[in-house]
This record gives C-alpha cells, structure tokens and sequence, in this order.
C-alpha cells in the first residue's frame, strides 16, 4: 500500500471513529438503547478480536501458515490463564517467537 | 464534593492513563509491524484516540488487508463510543457546540468507566477530564516510542514482534472470555465463531476482508428472531 493510501486509510478511519463519538453525545438516547443494539455492540469486539487473534496468528496472505507465531500465542495463552500482566504476556510470546525463528533459521 | 473523594478520583485517574502507556507501545510495534510509518502511528493515535479501533485497523493492515477492511473493521469496533457517549451526555452535559466537539474524542472504555464510578456529577467530570488528558498524553508518547522502537529492530527481533501481535490482540480478548465478564460464555462462542470463521474464508477473499465478514457473519447468527 503506498504511503498516501495509508494516509488516507487512517484519516478516514479516525474521522469515522470520531464521528461515532460524537453520536453518542448527539444522538436521542432511544436510538441506542435498544436491547439488540447493545448486546451487538457487546459481542462484536469478541468476534473481532478472535478473528484478528486468528489471522494474525496463521495466516500469511491467503495462506494458512504455522510458525513461531503459533508459539508465541501459545505461551501467551497460558500466562493470560495464569494471570501474568500485560507486560510480560507480550514478552514471553515474542521470545517464544523470536526462538522459534532461531532453531528453524 | 470532599477532598477525599476528589483526590481517589485524581489517583485513579493518572493510574488508569499510565497503565495504558504499555498498551501504547504494543500499539505502536503493531503499527510499524503493519507497514505504517513512525508519523502516520502517532496521527492514529492523536486523530482516532481509541485503543481496539487503532489495534483492529493495523491488524487488517498487517494481514494484508485493504484499505475498507481496515476502516470497516475500526469502524466496527468504534460503534462501542457510541453507547458509551449515551451513557456519558447526562453526566457530562457538555454545553455548547464546541465542548461537545472537544468532549467526544476522550470517549473511550477507560474514561466511561472512571466517570461512571465517580460518587457523583462533578466527581464524573473532573474524572473524564483528568482521565482523559493523562490517557491522551500518555498513549500519545507511548506509540512514538514503540513506533520508532520497532522500526529500528533487526530480523530476529522482528520475528519477536510478529509473535507479539497476535498476543496483544488475544491480551485485548481474554478479559471478555473469562468468568466475571458480561456473559462469558456466549461471548466465548462468539469469539470461536469469529476465528473459525475468519480462518476458513481466509484462502478464498481478499486478506483482511475474512475480519470483517467473520464479524458480520457471528453479529447475524445472533440477530433477533421473529418479533423480538
């Protein structure tokens, strides 16, 4: 992608977020308060987040591929259910990562 | 209002926007693993001032996604300001055009929830506006650092930053999946419904395009039926 579509893609996208702020101060409160709205709006960073886990994790372009990112998200797994903070959950994985990327070469 | 209870809510506040500052930086690894330079990191930082939004559109970004799966995907995460900003008008009242314009870009998770816990109206502004100002300065200069600091690694360690991704990403996840949380067990199906399915369109749409189907593709399995 070139720098100026770059550009583009995150001017456009932050004055779309902040217009999506700015509704909720603007906006008649019935309009959003709608059972289905809000339990969307609840559920849908769970989607997202796990299909970004999962994109990010195995895939490289159309393909699926395992490699120390696999790992790395492994290891990250078991220190979130181990309660480690944020801090060292992004550490061990990218050790994990970067080993993994020094046995295979 | 007491100088108690004031100065609980100053320290929650600074706490809050310093602990962001590590999330900061993972941002800005993540933004310059995706491709963006060390500038347009910090414009999405200053300009789109909400953490998932700016981690979702880097993510697309990364995978090799396109320009309207990356802002769909923002834009999907963004929709969550929204109820917030309802939840906040009556509390904050902000007067006039103008303090309603400067007052929608500090809504985001961290300053709803520090205004919503406040004991009462005064306490609710004074903890958006201390809260907001220490996150915004906060994860500004935290994305500069982990932006530049990400630009100047070498291969291995860009190896590292690759695992790092999709661990932030699940790091950002987990807290909604774990008991405690709103409904965690439908949100737990949720989020294996978007990774499945976002991983099996993966070979057959262009990349970054499975995100946002996976999103839309769970959102309408849980649509309301019939008359409801």
């Amino acid at each position: 992608m070139s720098p100026g579509t770059l550009w583009a893609v995150v001017l456009v996208a932050s004055l779309g977020c902040y217009l999506l702020k700015l509704a909720g101060l603007s906006v008649p409160a019935a309009w959003v308060e709608r059972p289905w709205v809000t339990r969307v709006v609840t559920f849908v960073p769970a989607a997202l987040l796990a299909a970004l886990v999962a994109v990010q994790a195995l895939t490289s372009g159309q393909d699926l591929v395992v490699d120390g990112r696999l790992a790395g998200l492994a290891v990250a797994a078991l220190a979130l259910a181990l309660r480690a903070p944020f801090i060292v959950v992004l550490v061990l994985a990218g050790a994990t990562g970067a080993l993994v990327h020094v046995l295979t070469g | 209002m007491s100088r108690a209870a004031r100065t609980a809510v100053l320290r929650d506040a600074v706490g809050l926007g310093v602990a962001v500052g590590l999330y900061g930086v993972a941002f800005g690894a993540a933004a310059d693993a995706a491709g963006l330079d060390p500038w347009q990191a910090l414009v999405t930082s200053l300009l789109m001032f909400t953490g998932a939004s700016q981690f979702a559109m880097v993510g697309v970004l990364g995978a090799g996604g396109g320009g309207p799966a990356a802002i769909g995907s923002a834009l999907l995460l963004g929709t969550r300001n929204t109820v917030y900003g309802v939840r906040l008008a009556p509390l904050l009242a902000p007067r006039g055009l103008a303090r309603r314009l400067g007052t929608a870009q500090w809504v985001i998770d961290e300053t709803t929830a520090l205004a919503v816990a406040a004991p009462d109206r005064g306490l609710a502004r004074l903890a958006f506006l201390t809260g907001g100002a220490t996150i915004y300065l906060v994860w500004n200069a935290t994305t500069l650092v982990g932006a530049l600091g990400a630009a100047a690694l070498g291969e291995t360690a860009q190896a590292a930053l690759d695992a790092v991704v999709p661990a932030a990403f699940l790091a950002l996840l987990w807290p909604r999946l774990r008991a405690g949380a709103e409904e965690p067990a439908v949100a737990r199906r949720v989020a294996l419904g978007g990774a499945v399915v976002a991983l099996v369109l993966t070979p057959f749409v262009p990349a970054g395009v499975q995100v946002v189907a996976a999103v839309v593709a769970v959102a309408l399995a849980g649509r309301p039926r019939g008359a409801a």
